[in-house]
């Protein structure tokens, strides 16, 4: 039987075609793979929660070296850079009233509430704005209601900024090493460009510690599972007066003030 | 040949233009594999050293998802042995001397890793 050449040009299609997916097959193989047998685990320290809650008793917090304790403990913790200017980084802070619970209409408050620093930081919503609107999914929220960010992933677009209702978030405009002094070795910094915030200290439940700032706060700031009734927080809020900033844009904030 | 007195010089200098890489790579010394700085109380890493060298990234970019997203902070090696998923923590409490260890095979390859711009390197090594 001899070969047309319609015939030979199928035969040498379909060659070149199994030639050419065999070494795709073999590419494909080459990717880097997992060693087998191991296996990735919560650490056997680790706090958990099926929703975690900060309840910030400002009755007791009342001298600024109250607040500077607890900013110090969280800062020089997680490496946040103190930058004097515009600029500035900030994963817990203070504003007077008016500026922290913006939707209170009443005119004649006392004046010691009024006039009181109240400690800010990210209120970990419910329903959190930045997670929506980061086009990268650099902030998320994970199971345990705890919103946090991964550093590797974010782009800088500063959306997440925009839409945050609280202000919890800083964008790193420069390096933020120079304005380290002390490096805290156990924790990574931020690079240039990139946005950073509070993370509710996930890193350190996750080997069985509490929160810095609630450790500094001598029982100031309670912290704990807002679905479990028998936590500190659920106890603290049943027994006094709780508000939260901001509740009628419908975020749920996780952090509730006992005024 | 017409013009031959053109042409010839002239393959003959296109023919050498064209091999550059391949003379060039003749006249260069030969890649040496770089003597890296290993940790001296330990004998070994948390996987294979074959399996380390080829998959480092690998493991370290599992390592990182796991760890932030999945809230899994233990590593189980093949071995058994458990480990805390830190690059900061884990890896560079041994590996201290970064600079013998990390940058000397980095460099030698032209890789520029950007780990550093927020990792903190070990003290160990200034």
């Amino acid at each position: 039987m001899s070969t047309t050449r319609r015939q030979f040009l199928k035969i040498a299609g379909l060659a070149a075609f199994g030639l050419g997916t065999s070494s795709a097959l073999d590419a494909a193989e080459a990717v880097a793979k997992d060693m087998p047998g191991a296996k990735y685990d919560v650490g056997g320290k680790h706090l958990a929660a099926k929703r975690w809650a900060m309840v910030i008793d400002t009755r007791k917090l009342e001298s600024r070296e109250d607040y500077d304790r607890i900013i110090h403990a969280c800062h020089s913790v997680h490496n946040v850079p103190s930058i004097p200017t515009k600029q500035e980084i900030k994963w817990i802070w203070t504003d007077k009233y008016d500026r922290v619970f913006t939707d209170d209409m009443s005119q004649h408050l006392s004046p010691a509430v009024r006039e009181k620093d109240y400690l800010l930081l990210c209120n970990h919503c419910e329903n959190p704005p930045c997670v929506r609107v980061c086009p990268t999914k650099a902030t998320f929220k994970r199971a345990d209601g705890i919103v946090v960010m991964d550093y590797h992933r974010c782009i800088g677009c500063r959306f997440c900024m925009a839409g945050c209702p609280y202000g919890a978030r800083s964008f790193n405009f420069g390096d933020p090493r120079p304005y380290l002094k002390d490096v805290n070795p156990a924790f990574p910094t931020r690079m240039r460009g990139v946005v950073e915030k509070c993370t509710f200290c996930s890193e350190r439940l996750e080997v069985g510690l509490l929160p810095a700032c609630v450790e500094a706060s001598n029982g100031a700031i309670l912290f704990g599972d807002l679905d479990d009734p028998n936590s500190p927080v659920r106890k603290a809020l049943a027994e006094n007066f709780s508000i939260r900033r901001k509740p009628s844009i419908g975020t749920q904030p996780g952090v509730y003030y006992i005024v | 040949m017409y013009n031959g007195k053109y042409i010839i010089p002239g393959i003959v200098i296109f023919v050498g233009l064209f091999t550059f890489p391949f003379w060039s790579n003749l006249l260069t010394p030969k890649y040496e594999r770089p003597q890296l700085a290993m940790p001296a109380d330990q004998k070994e890493c948390i996987e294979p050293a074959e399996y380390m060298r080829a998959e480092h990234m690998h493991i370290l970019d599992v390592w990182r998802d796991q760890a932030l997203r999945e809230g899994k902070r233990a590593y189980v090696a093949s071995n058994g042995k458990v480990w805390d998923i830190s690059l900061q923590n884990t890896c560079m409490k041994c590996h201290a001397n970064k600079a013998d260890f990390c940058d000397k095979c980095h460099n030698s390859n032209s890789v520029s890793p950007y780990c550093w711009d927020c990792h903190v390197a070990p003290r160990g090594n200034q």
